[in-house]
Formats: C-alpha cells, structure tokens, sequence
C-alpha cells in the first residue's frame, strides 16, 4: 500500500488517514493519490481489532511509521474515537518521533487533499497542518 | 501495608467480568446517544485484560495497572480505550513514585482522574465517564479512613451515574446529538460505575 517510496519524500510531511472505516480510509487515500500525486508518502488504516468499524492504537503507529519522513507526518482523522486514538498512538511512539507528528483538526477528505498538496511543495509539518486546519476555520 | 498481588488480581478479575456482563448493557446505551460500539469495545479490552491476568497478578502494583492500562490502549478500539487506558497507565506512574495502595488511595485515584480529564480534554458536567470519576474522587478524599467507605464509593458511582441522564452532552459523540442526548445515561459513565462497583463488592466480600 505504502510503495511510495524515492528519494524526493525524505523532503515532504508524510500524510496518514485514520477513519473508523478501512473503507473511507483507503477510498481517501485513493483520491489523494489521484489528485495530488505518489510523491507524497500517504499511509492509512481503520478498523477496530476485530475488523468492525472503530480504530485501533496499533494499526495507527504502524500507519504513522510507514509514512514516516524526517520532516513529520499529519494524521487526518475522521470522528472522536479516531482522534483519541491517534493521540495515543503519538504518545507511543519513539520519542525523538512524538514531537514530528501531529493530529488536524481538519474534515478528513478535504484535509487529506489540502494536506498532501501541501506537502508534495516541500512545505514545514506546521505549515502543512496549518493547512488543512483553514478548513474548519470558516 | 500495601496491595497484595493476589489483591489486584482478584480486583482485576471482577472488574473485567462484570464489564464483560454489561457488555449488552453498555452497547444499549450506546445505541442511544452514540455509536453503539461501548459494549463490544469494554468486552474486547477486558477479555484481552483477562488474558494477561498471570502476568498482571505477577508484577508490582505499578507495573500491573500499567499493563492493564495498555492493553486498554492496544485493543479497545474506541476512544474508551486511550480514556481508560490513561486512567490506569496515570495511576501506575503514581504507584511507582512511590504512592502506596490502599494509603494513598485518593491521591492516586486523582492521578488516574486527571490523565482522563487530560485525555478527553474534558470536565465534569459534559455527560462523560468524568461525571463519575470525580464525585468518586471526592468520596475517596472526604471519607478517607470511614469503615463504610467502601459503601459511600458504591452509592456515589450508582447516583452519579444515573445523574449523567439529564445531562446534555458536550463532548464525545453523544454531542453530536444535542438536546437529543438528554434523558439517556451516558454509556462511559455506566460503564466507570460497573467497573467501581465491582472493585467494592469484592473489596467487600474479602474483608
């Protein structure tokens, strides 16, 4: 899924989406990859444990370091639950990785898009976020 | 004097069951002013708790809550996971700066508090599991050292639970729902009830 990878995105925010559903994770993926292009590293994942919908801590670091790039990864989430989670998930992660990565407050398909293109300029994770999160501004 | 591995263990054990019972219980309520997924998430979490019970009933206090803590986190799938996760994974960090079990019982049960509210960016009065978490709290301080103790954290999680019902939801995803939330009790606030009773019925049965 992740097969992204070349030299060129060692210089962009990587981008994860978190969704209840795998679903609505991969279809986001999907439309980032149409419209913005492969040269951003996009990673995704929904699902409880046991394959229903909800979100999963594990699932979300493995997402995070599979989009993993020197210059921080967003994660776009989609209710509650996937923001919880994904908070936690930060906070498990190695630490010389939690400060590189962030969670927006952004819808998660626009913001994924936003986001991405973003990022695929060479742009800073605050930046990048900074982005996205002008969707919920209005 | 502090906490007996066999203690915790026993604690642990009925705790879990009993979430693992009102797994139904918690799924309705869900389905009322949420996603309706509490019920199977408490149930996934704690069989997952249960599983780990040796291992838990082997470690020190602080590294035991931290365990139950993290497979919390690790499989509960909802955001009661990182909630409840927080609590315990809090109260084992305050176990291992070395707060003591059952001395230190308030203090540490605020530190659990406190990682929730900090988790759910969330306080009382917004219709969540913290609508019981505190008035718990505030039991353990003021009645700290009453033989009926135990009685008082019973009757305050039973009442503050039920008093969760009028309230109009902020936060989580009952607020979604607005007004549309009153007159149901939350589900996260059920479910931190049916947790503590079950922590003072055994604590009950052993004295």
């Amino acid at each position: 899924m992740n097969d992204l990878v070349g030299e060129a995105m060692n210089d962009m925010v990587g981008i994860v989406i978190v969704s209840h559903s795998k679903d609505i994770a991969k279809g986001t993926a999907d439309m980032v990859r149409q419209m913005v292009g492969s040269e951003v590293r996009v990673a995704f994942c929904g699902g409880n444990p046991d394959g229903g919908l909800g979100t999963n801590v594990p699932l979300i670091i493995e997402a995070i370091n599979k989009a993993w790039s020197p210059k921080g990864v967003a994660i776009l989430v989609d209710l509650g639950g996937a923001e919880t989670n994904s908070e936690m998930a930060v906070e498990m992660l190695q630490p010389e990785r939690r400060d590189l990565v962030v969670v927006c407050n952004a819808p998660i398909v626009e913001g994924a898009v936003m986001a991405a293109t973003e990022a695929a300029g060479g742009s800073s994770l605050e930046q990048v976020r900074a982005v996205a999160e002008e969707l919920s501004a209005a | 004097m502090s906490l007996q591995p066999e203690t915790l263990k026993s604690l642990v054990r009925a705790a879990a069951e009993q979430v693992i019972a009102s797994a139904p219980e918690l799924t309705a309520l869900d389905q009322a002013i949420g996603d309706g997924d509490h019920g199977t998430n408490m149930k996934r979490g704690f069989e997952a708790v249960l599983g780990k019970l040796d291992t838990i009933g082997a470690q020190p206090p602080d590294e035991a809550l931290k365990t139950i803590g993290k497979t919390l986190v690790m499989t509960v799938g909802g955001a009661s996971g990182p909630l409840y996760g927080s609590f315990f994974l809090a109260a084992g960090d305050a176990l291992a700066n070395s707060r003591q079990l059952p001395d230190d019982l308030a203090e540490v049960f605020a530190c659990g508090v406190g990682a929730v509210s900090a988790r759910g960016r969330s306080q009382p009065g917004e219709k969540t599991m913290l609508d019981v978490l505190f008035p718990v709290l505030e039991t353990l301080k003021t009645e700290a050292g009453n033989p009926d103790l135990i009685k008082r954290v019973r009757a305050t999680a039973s009442e503050a639970a039920a008093r969760t019902a009028p309230m109009q939801a902020t936060k989580g995803r009952a607020s979604f729902l607005g007004a549309r939330s009153v007159g149901h009790v939350d589900p996260g606030a059920r479910s931190s009830c049916v947790l503590l009773q079950a922590v003072c019925n055994t604590l009950e049965a052993r004295q």
